[in-house]
């Protein structure tokens, strides 16, 4: 079961790194987005930086959304999914070794790059450390009640918006805690709560996610 | 078998569902009215006018009713969707889809007299106080669930996939309730509070509980309503509404015998 | 406690915020009543039509002929 698994992982990271091009245009238009907010707010220093923890935020989780738009569906619409049901391992154990490698393929390589974002919106010292810890730790979570909102519209006609209207709610306290953590690490005070609670919701989500997964994607093969 | 040793599940056969719902729903309506003339005339005749903010506190006795019942609603179709899913129930499953727009429309009518109660309380229609900004993602909620269930065409899926988003979403509630309260406290909470009256003049506590129990007369009537006319659009004309269509003799379709059927 | 209908429907200056709260209140919750009883009617509208159909279709010669 665990090798099953481990093939699973890696086919699914080999395909998406494979097709490049989904990887790049997520990378896109997380630029983009944050790109977009010096553009409307305008260019003053102070206003921007004070932006900076909310936008870059917002630009992780909207990724995020559109990312895991597809997560199962082409796995759906071929019958791999169906094998994958009804192979050994668990249905939740699956869904949760997709949504790691697609975190792995598509959520890291965000955090990675949320420094340079940071950077370039104004933050300094400790908070471009805090950024990419506290995207680290909030969009696993992300990932993990998208993949939710996606195996919900599995096969529904104008899926993506519907998945937004579904998810975005979910997503808010994560929204909150994760900028909050940036704000506070820019003033000086501690994140340190901040991304305990991140931590928490991560802890949560983990064990329970998957199973919301896999019974959504039961209701979806039935 | 099973059905005699459990009594309420006589209920969930549609043909007694209907009956019992025929019965109740004028009673609980004139309970709704009742209570509801009771609470306006407390609270607009008996209350009297706070010392602060003068009448337009008397919002409260609607507002606070209504912001109440959208929580216990979108609660009450999680426990609804539960049963469903536990135990495939295709009652509970009708219950939780008929208490979706009423939740909505509580949840929506909350905002707009929260919003009018603020004009002139914090002097701007809308401020992102925490107990706004978590009425308006419940809000979300309840459309997320509706719009999820319309977009499934096959019924019993969507019934199924709607049912878990609201398991999903009332486990959700109070962590966003809960994330919110906290953003809002880190961002300076305001100095009044509408609803934070310290101490309450039993008159008014009075209008506000009598406001409650006529709202949630209402939602219940409604919703037991909309769940008899989510039957009958599930049936066709061979099923048991033949019957129940003489004992009830339906308001509706003027001079259309339903009963044509049976003379045979 | 009022002095009059004139005081009670100013409502000491908030009027426009009270009634329009109560106001919506009541429509809305009467236009949602409105719609469902329609809606009632149209279900059993279609139960009797439907109705009448299969009797026609079964005993064409006892079928109300219409």
């Amino acid at each position: 079961m665990g090798r099953s698994l481990w093939t699973l992982l890696k086919r699914d990271i080999t395909l998406l790194v494979l097709r490049r091009q989904d990887v790049m245009t997520i990378i896109a238009f997380f630029l983009i987005v944050t790109t977009l907010l010096p553009l409307s707010v305008g260019p003053e220093p102070e206003t921007l930086r004070a932006l900076a923890p909310g936008g870059v935020w917002i630009a992780a989780a909207l990724a995020s959304l559109i990312s895991l738009d597809r997560l199962f569906a082409d796995d759906w619409r071929d019958g791999t999914l169906e094998q994958l049901a009804l192979g050994p391992a668990p249905l939740a154990l699956v869904a949760l070794t997709k949504i790691t490698a697609h975190w792995l393929a598509l959520g890291l390589p965000l955090v990675l790059l949320s420094p340079l974002m940071g950077y370039a919106l104004g933050l300094q010292g400790m908070a471009l450390l805090i950024l990419p810890l506290s995207l680290a730790l909030g969009t696993p979570v992300l990932s993990l009640l998208g993949a939710t909102g996606a195996a919900l519209t599995l096969g529904v006609r104008a899926g993506g918006a519907l998945m937004a209207l579904l998810i975005l709610p979910l997503y808010v306290p994560v929204l909150i805690l994760g900028s909050g953590a940036v704000s506070e690490a820019m003033h000086a005070a501690g994140a340190g709560p901040h991304l305990s609670l991140l931590g928490a919701l991560l802890a949560l989500a983990l064990p329970l996610a998957p199973l919301a997964v896999a019974g959504a994607l039961r209701i979806a093969l039935d | 078998m099973n059905r005699r040793r459990i009594p309420w599940l006589y209920f969930t056969v549609p043909r007694n569902f209907y009956w019992l719902v025929q019965r109740l729903v004028p009673l609980i309506w004139a309970v709704a009215a009742v209570l509801a003339v009771a609470g306006l005339y407390v609270g607009f005749f008996v209350a009297p006018p706070d010392y602060q903010q003068g009448n337009s506190y008397r919002i409260m006795f609607i507002h606070v009713p209504t912001a109440w019942m959208g929580m216990f609603l979108y609660a009450l179709m999680a426990v609804y969707a539960v049963i469903f899913l536990a135990w495939r129930i295709k009652m509970a499953d009708v219950m939780a889809r008929s208490l979706a727009p009423t939740g909505a429309l509580m949840t929506a009518l909350s905002l707009w007299t929260g919003a009018l109660w603020g004009a002139p309380t914090w002097g701007t229609y809308w401020v992102w106080d925490a107990r706004l900004t978590s009425t308006l993602l419940l809000l979300f909620l309840f459309l997320g669930y509706m719009a999820l269930y319309a977009a499934i065409d096959d019924r019993e899926k969507g019934a199924r996939a709607a049912a878990l988003l609201a398991l999903i979403g009332v486990i959700n509630v109070p962590v966003i309730y809960f994330s919110v309260e906290w953003w809002h406290t880190l961002h300076q909470g305001m100095s009044i509070s509408p609803s934070g009256g310290a101490s309450m003049a039993p008159s008014m506590l009075a209008a506000l509980l009598l406001g409650t129990g006529a709202c949630w007369a209402y939602c219940a009537a409604v919703t037991l309503r909309r769940a008899q006319t989510e039957l009958l659009e599930r049936e066709d004309s061979t099923g048991w509404t033949r019957t129940v269509s003489t004992d009830d003799a339906p308001p509706a379709p003027r001079g259309v015998a339903v009963p044509t059927g049976r003379r045979n | 406690m009022w002095d009059g209908i004139g005081d009670f429907v100013a409502m000491g200056g908030h009027a426009p915020y009270v009634w329009g709260s109560y106001g919506a209140v009541v429509l809305l919750l009467g236009l949602e009543a409105a719609l469902l009883v329609r809606r009632r009617q149209r279900a059993w509208t279609r139960l009797a039509r439907q109705a009448r159909r299969s009797t026609t279709a079964r005993h064409p010669s006892t079928g109300s002929e219409s």
